[in-house]
């Protein structure tokens, strides 16, 4: 073995990182056949790069071969096996998730978004802007808000919108107390 | 107990009711999750409190493991998700390069390889040692890479992302791995070779 012999001191120039990446992709078996072959002749006739390359090699086979793993209390298993007795194994996500509700939604929010965007282009008088700087508002103090939210369509919007979100409270709501129902009965 | 069933089969017949053969899957990877989760935090109560967590919410979500990727890469999922939970909940710090924490832990732990040079004159105990001198996300990567059997493709699905990503992070994790070796623990590296 050849630890640090090679040290990164001796050799600091602009390629270096770029050895390393090309020797560890080698080492790994993450290169092309092309530049594998690149490789093993750079190794065969280059002496810095067969160098840092049996100093990888050493580095590596120091890991794959003295890496240990640490133990717990020798109570470990037990310990777990007692707590998952509580437990019952929750149903499959996608036993519970319908895919077409998911759908139905996000299909429901892009037609509204695009309907309010109709809407609001469609209330612009486009014949009276010459210039891009008449269709933005000189003073945001100037435009009548009320004239926006009395309108039907935005009323409907936000009713739509508030009952949407109280529909997913309740979903919450009902998910956290079916988990704690699960908690006690288990 | 050894059952001499495969991960999968063993989680069928846990689906089906067979609750106790869990306590092998349990024995197979808690090692290895237990040595993450000591990645994370140097205590080890903190650390089998976490990985038995692991454990319990690989259960509870079992019926969701549907087979597409190795057992051992859904859970290590999980470890990973945890161990970022429970740090956020504990408010622990994560070794960090920066941290001056980890610099007094090298100083120790050379110093006391020094002292007890004879007793620890092992590659393996060199290698052990130089890893608990790297940060958590450098470890965590080395760990999962060669111990824990899995491909540049499968860490990044573990940590959530990119396998370039997980190759450049694994580049430097074992060049800073070597550096500290070469810090701490050159004197040892010749005596080991003598």
């Amino acid at each position: 073995m050849t630890y640090f012999k090679y040290s990164p001191q001796e050799d600091s120039g602009a390629g270096q990182p770029d050895m390393e990446a090309r020797l560890w992709d080698y080492i790994d078996g993450n290169s092309s056949a092309e530049e594998r072959g690149f490789v093993e002749k750079l190794i065969e006739s280059n002496q810095q790069w067969k160098l840092r390359y049996q100093e990888l090699l050493d580095v590596n086979q120091l890991l794959a071969g003295s890496l240990e793993l640490d133990a717990p209390s020798l109570r470990f298993t037990k310990n777990v096996m007692e707590e998952i007795s509580k437990y019952t194994i929750a149903p499959a996500t996608k036993s519970y998730i319908d895919k077409k509700i998911i759908w139905g939604i996000a299909i429901f929010f892009f037609t509204m978004i695009f309907g309010f965007l109709v809407y609001m282009l469609g209330q612009i008088d486009w014949s009276a802007a010459t210039g891009s700087e008449k269709i933005i508002p000189q003073n945001l103090k100037n435009i009548e808000w009320s004239k926006y939210f009395n309108n039907t369509y935005t009323n409907i919007f936000l009713m739509v919108n508030t009952i949407l979100g109280l529909m997913l409270l309740d979903m919450y709501l009902g998910k956290k107390k079916k988990q704690l129902n699960q908690r006690h009965s288990g | 107990m050894n059952t001499g069933l495969d991960d999968s089969e063993i989680i069928g017949k846990v689906l089906r009711g067979e609750s106790q053969l869990y306590a092998e899957l349990v024995k197979r990877y808690q090692n290895f999750v237990f040595t993450i989760t000591l990645r994370y935090t140097t205590q080890r109560e903190d650390a089998e409190e976490i990985a038995q967590d692991v454990f319990i919410k690989a259960y509870r979500n079992l019926a969701d493991f549907r087979g597409e990727s190795k057992f051992s890469t859904w859970l290590y999922t999980i470890v990973n998700t945890t161990c970022i939970t429970f740090l956020r909940k504990k408010k622990l710090d994560i070794h960090s390069l920066d941290n001056e924490q980890v610099f007094e832990v090298a100083d120790s732990v050379d110093s006391g390889f020094r002292a007890n040079q004879i007793e620890q004159k092992s590659k393996v105990q060199m290698v052990n040692k130089a890893i608990q001198l790297l940060s958590a996300d450098d470890a965590k990567v080395i760990t999962l890479f060669y111990k824990g059997e899995q491909s540049l493709d499968e860490i990044s699905k573990i940590l959530g992302i990119d396998p370039n990503t997980v190759k450049v992070k694994l580049h430097r994790a074992r060049a800073r791995l070597k550096d500290k070796m070469q810090k701490h623990f050159a004197e040892e590296v010749k005596d080991v070779l003598n």
